[in-house]
């Protein structure tokens, strides 16, 4: 436990010491892996621990990223940054969830696909919104004496933030809440024959997930500084599911060992040629067919072995 | 009277998209109802049609050589992928599958990319339908209402062949219980690449046919993949009726909705589906769920 601990102090020292040794290419690039990594996470807390396969993932990262977006343009705090992109997010998962943990495998995927859509369809035509351009010039949070809008300032705040998020998840894994997720993945009928709510457990982790991924798009319009719809596209999902199942469903690490795989990827092979998708295509295909269990399973040296 | 004029114009137009989706759907719904694969690469298949026809028209300047020829390569396309990439993934989870086929679009998208480029490229109509023709007073191009005519003909050969003959007696078995069907000396690892091939064709069919009207570029495959997948849901998993009850009230709302609610029109399709999968999560023509 304790070199647990201070392993992952040294790991978030290392996180927020990156800019002191590396150009601003490189932490753009941490930064991205950080966020992504975070929501890739809240969907395994759905996928690998719950046994919620879901497409529709890109909704509560659009909602935190437009909700951030709008109050940071109106009052750029904390508050606008964190706490009401998170709210939402939380909203949104509990009505979204509330419709779509009544059904189950393909048809969980597909109505969690739906619910992102129409997310994608109202704010792709909604003038307000700044329809299909979004949102633009969302400034970043100044509270804190100004530092947050310093370039040190924001990565030490992004770094503390996905820390505490990461932290949230683990502990959540480990908590009897998570091994009744776990129990319901396994065998959902026992469990319920058992005597748990199992509903209320579903769209408990719903909720969770949903509103680290708010926090993750907040985060997002944060470091890019505007928001589209495309955010909420189905292909935001599908980049978040890719990313779990590359890093090893179930393993919460693993998801961020993805997220930086394929952004690393994604980046390395763009500045190499222009070809980078039909690479990262054929690399999914090889992973897929050569090492099933994603890297934490292939680390594990687990390869054949199923998750 | 403009009103009727209007609903009857917008209706074809509805009318010729849903028959383009079934086209689509059927392979998807199948090859989901017997190997329980989510094919996402599917619409690639699609792409990859239109790709084909394009080049095909370009080489011989024949629609109808183009129409015939461009499935059968997208057939040995698919015949390809099942046998290599997603036989060795049938005992595995759903996940894997989710991530191979997601790859084959990235591949397929960027591979059409490299040869013909990004632009949008259209395919012109056959000269037989070339022309506009005048009904109840509302223009229609004729080629509009030969995509109509042909996919109703094609649901109704596809009927036939899977209700009345004894290979279509093999794949409905196969979508009932695939195992049983094995049991019961049916070859059934070679009706799986054929169900897969088949699907991949008339997705490729599908392809050639959208050509004169949506025209051609690469990402219309992962675009077309999200309508299909919604018609496979709200018609029924497996099923070809509701395929066809899919595709034609989502090709109507679709149409409907761009003409008369501009401001909502991409919504009306997920809420068509959300209410289906809430209210008969089994879709319209699918087997009860277990």
């Amino acid at each position: 436990m304790i070199t647990r601990i201070a392993a992952a102090a040294v790991l978030i020292a290392a996180l927020a010491a990156f800019p002191l040794f590396f150009g601003n290419y490189p932490v753009k690039l941490l930064q991205e892996i950080l966020i992504w990594g975070i929501f890739a996470m809240s969907l395994d807390l759905l996928m690998g621990y719950a046994g919620m396969v879901s497409f529709g993932h890109s909704a509560f990262f659009g909602v935190g990223g437009y909700v951030a977006a709008l109050a940071l343009l109106k009052s750029p705090g904390l508050v606008s940054a964190l706490l009401l992109p998170a709210a939402a997010g939380a909203l949104a998962a509990l009505v979204i969830g509330f419709f779509s943990i009544r059904v189950s495998g393909v048809y969980f995927i597909m109505l969690t696909l739906a619910f992102s859509q129409m997310f994608y369809a109202v704010t792709f035509q909604a003038a307000w919104l700044g329809a299909e351009d979004g949102i633009v010039g969302v400034p970043r949070p100044a509270e804190l004496g100004m530092a947050l809008g310093r370039p040190l300032g924001f990565h030490l705040y992004l770094v503390g933030v996905v820390a505490l998020a990461a932290l949230a998840l683990w502990r959540i894994v480990r908590s009897p809440f998570g091994h009744v997720l776990r129990g319901i993945h396994e065998n959902e009928t026992r469990m319920e024959a058992v005597g748990y709510a199992v509903n209320r457990y579903k769209l408990l982790a719903f909720v969770i997930a949903g509103t680290v991924a708010a926090v993750a798009g907040s985060l997002y319009t944060q470091q890019v500084g505007s928001i589209t719809p495309d955010a909420f596209l189905w292909t935001t999902s599908g980049e978040a599911l890719l990313m779990v199942i590359i890093g090893g469903t179930g393993t919460l690490s693993g998801s961020v060992l993805g997220a930086a795989a394929f952004i690393l990827l994604q980046s390395l092979v763009s500045s190499y040629t222009e070809r980078w998708m039909l690479i990262l295509g054929l690399t999914f295909v090889l992973l897929v067919l050569f090492a099933p269990g994603g890297i934490v399973g292939a680390l594990r040296g687990r390869v054949g072995i199923r998750s | 009277m403009p009103l009727l004029l209007d609903i009857f114009a917008q209706a074809l137009n509805g009318l010729s998209y849903g028959v383009l989706l079934f086209l689509l759907s059927v392979g998807l719904t199948l090859i989901f109802g017997m190997l329980d694969v989510v094919n996402l690469a599917h619409g690639s298949f699609y792409m990859l049609g239109a790709y084909a026809g394009l080049t095909l028209i370009a080489a011989t300047n024949n629609f109808w050589l183009a129409l015939a020829a461009a499935p059968l390569a997208v057939g040995v396309i698919g015949v390809v992928i099942e046998r290599s990439c997603l036989r060795p993934l049938y005992r595995r989870g759903p996940l894997d599958q989710v991530l191979l086929t997601f790859g084959l679009i990235y591949l397929f998208e960027d591979l059409v990319k490299w040869i013909y480029g990004g632009k949008i490229r259209s395919i012109p109509p056959p000269d037989l339908f070339s022309a506009s023709v005048t009904i109840w007073g509302s223009t229609v191009p004729s080629y509009r209402l030969f995509v109509i005519a042909f996919g109703l003909v094609m649901a109704l050969a596809l009927w036939l062949l899977i209700e009345r003959t004894r290979l279509g007696a093999i794949i409905r078995a196969g979508v009932f219980d695939s195992e049983m069907a094995a049991g019961m000396g049916i070859n059934i690892d070679r009706v799986f690449t054929g169900v897969f091939a088949f699907g991949a064709a008339l997705a490729g069919l599908s392809g050639v046919i959208a050509g004169p009207i949506q025209s051609a570029q690469p990402p219309m495959g992962a675009t077309i993949l999200v309508p299909a997948l919604i018609v496979v849901v709200v018609g029924g998993l497996g099923s070809l009726k509701g395929s066809l009850a899919g595709s034609l009230i989502i090709g109507q709302a679709e149409t409907f909705g761009k003409a008369w609610l501009p401001g909502a029109s991409m919504l009306i399709i997920y809420v068509v589906m959300a209410a289906i999968v809430l209210l008969r999560p089994q879709g319209l023509f699918g087997r009860p769920l277990k």
